[in-house]
């Protein structure tokens, strides 16, 4: 399975375990991920704020760069996947702004045939190219034991994408719910954290992470689980920050699902970059994760004194 | 468009700036954007009323007011409203008339776009600790020593580089950005 690959600027920094643990899983599951030969930033959610040809020029650069024999470009940062994807799509719906964006791209002697590229998160990859099988085989190590809050974000869901739900989406905790993990409910999952607000308003940011943490915790997670470097970092290493300003006790760690699925397969917490994180994860790891698959329940006999179910004669 | 809007140059404006933005015309004041909104409780004025303002072309109230640098981009109020108006897609054209008319409201907002693109100018990349360090010593140098155990942590676990990396071909990611600079930024 080949894609082109977009890190985008996180990877290598706040979120190496991310980029880590991305190669260590693909690896196990044959996904070649090709990075776009000298890639440039996505300009996140701020070059739209004052250009808005510039912050479409920019994304189409990184599409143009991608070689004429792939057809899918796979990004592991929701805020980037959102970008490349609306790029991607709005170029093609809007022949005024294609145009301007076109103009912009020829003084790099670039050109872009928008639409011609898929762009896709590499949660719907696991999720619908490898699947349950090869996922359950791959697992050495099920996560059983381990309550996961499955946090996807905004970004991703919203508002281009059609191949998960807006509101609630799924995916995130189907992938770690077919490895033996107890997925709780977590209402807050496609809530968003703030992004960069973190270095706008502190009283903002922190808000917007307490409400997260708590939700989480309430739904009693062992961990959180992350699909984009930008919640990751907002929960993890600003989750001292929110305690001090609110007077909590938080103390949940928070992983990237690759994390996760590599703990799953057996692989080490070294290889998974599990200890980069600024609340720890590998004592709850190795204290809940009892690495057998759970046991199906057995279903209670019905008491034949009970009341009918509904469509029961 | 088979019934008749009230419209005004203002409007237009937004209108004619933002992709999809014709369908601001048919927002039903009801109101699903502000309630979506997780930090609506933080505007000045929700973005229902915000558009309510623009169909008033009030201008100068909804350029200067804080709504459009509290949006955090989630697209919550984008999916949910009814009549399929891009709402954060209009946020940031207000940010764009804000900055260009010089009444944007949030000096931090305004500071770390700016800081951020000059980073993309210079590099071709983003450079987070530079943006971080600038946060805490412009804006919060009273608490830059507190900031320094959490500075200590991230960097001793691998998480932030002193120095930005940088992509080869800059020449011609300038040119590009220039070209769109040149261009104006809008549509």
């Amino acid at each position: 399975m080949k894609f082109a690959y977009y890190p985008g600027c996180s990877m290598d920094s706040t979120s190496v375990a991310y980029d880590e643990s991305v190669n260590a899983v693909c690896e196990e599951l044959g996904i070649t991920l090709t990075e776009i030969e000298d890639w440039n930033c996505c300009g996140a959610t701020e070059t739209t704020a004052l250009n808005q040809v510039a912050a479409h020029a920019l994304v189409a650069r990184n599409l143009a760069l991608v070689p004429a024999e792939a057809d899918q470009v796979v990004a592991p940062c929701s805020a980037c996947f959102l970008n490349l994807k609306k790029t991607n799509k709005l170029l093609a719906e809007e022949a005024g702004l294609k145009g301007k964006v076109d103009e912009a791209l020829a003084a790099g002697d670039l050109s872009l045939e928008p639409g011609r590229l898929t762009i896709r998160h590499l949660v719907d990859v696991i999720h619908d190219d490898i699947g349950q099988e090869k996922l359950v085989e791959k697992c050495g190590k099920p996560l059983a034991g381990l309550r996961i809050a499955p946090y996807t974000g905004c970004q991703l869901v919203r508002p281009y994408n059609e191949d998960d739900d807006g509101e609630q989406p799924k995916k995130l905790g189907t992938v770690l719910g077919w490895l033996g993990a107890t997925i709780v409910d977590f209402p807050l999952r496609a809530a968003c954290c703030g992004g960069h607000m973190n270095m706008i308003s502190e009283a903002q940011s922190n808000e917007l992470i307490r409400r997260l943490l708590h939700n989480a915790t309430q739904w009693e997670a062992d961990v959180i689980a992350c699909l984009c470097p930008m919640c990751q970092l907002n929960l993890d290493a600003y989750q001292g920050r929110v305690n001090s300003a609110f007077g909590t006790s938080f103390k949940i760690p928070v992983l990237f699902f690759t994390q996760l699925i590599g703990y799953a397969f057996g692989l080490d917490n070294a290889k998974l970059g599990i200890n980069r994180e600024i609340v720890p994860a590998a004592a709850v790891l190795a204290e809940k994760v009892t690495g057998e698959w759970p046991k199906k329940a057995k279903r209670k006999k019905r008491d034949p004194k009970a009341l009918p179910m509904p469509g029961q004669a | 468009m088979n019934h008749a809007v009230a419209t005004n140059p203002f409007m237009e404006e937004v209108v004619k700036c933002t992709v999809h933005g014709d369908r601001l015309h048919s927002c039903l004041q009801c109101g699903s954007c502000g309630g979506s909104c997780p930090n609506g409780p933080d505007m000045e004025y929700s973005p229902r009323a915000i558009f309510a303002l623009i169909a008033a072309g009030e201008r100068d109230k909804v350029l200067r007011s804080n709504t459009q640098w509290v949006c955090v981009s989630c697209y919550s109020c984008t999916v949910r409203c009814p009549k399929e108006i891009p709402i954060t897609d209009i946020m940031y054209t207000l940010k764009r008339k804000a900055v260009a008319a010089g009444t944007a409201r949030d000096g931090d907002a305004v500071a770390l776009a700016r800081k951020f693109n000059q980073y993309i100018q210079k590099y071709g990349r983003s450079f987070e600790f530079g943006l971080a360090s600038r946060y805490y010593m412009t804006r919060r140098p009273g608490s830059l020593l507190g900031q320094a155990p959490f500075g200590l942590k991230m960097l001793r676990s691998g998480r932030l580089h002193l120095k930005p990396k940088k992509i080869k071909n800059l020449t011609q990611l300038r040119a590009i950005i220039d070209k769109a600079h040149e261009i104006g930024g809008e549509l």
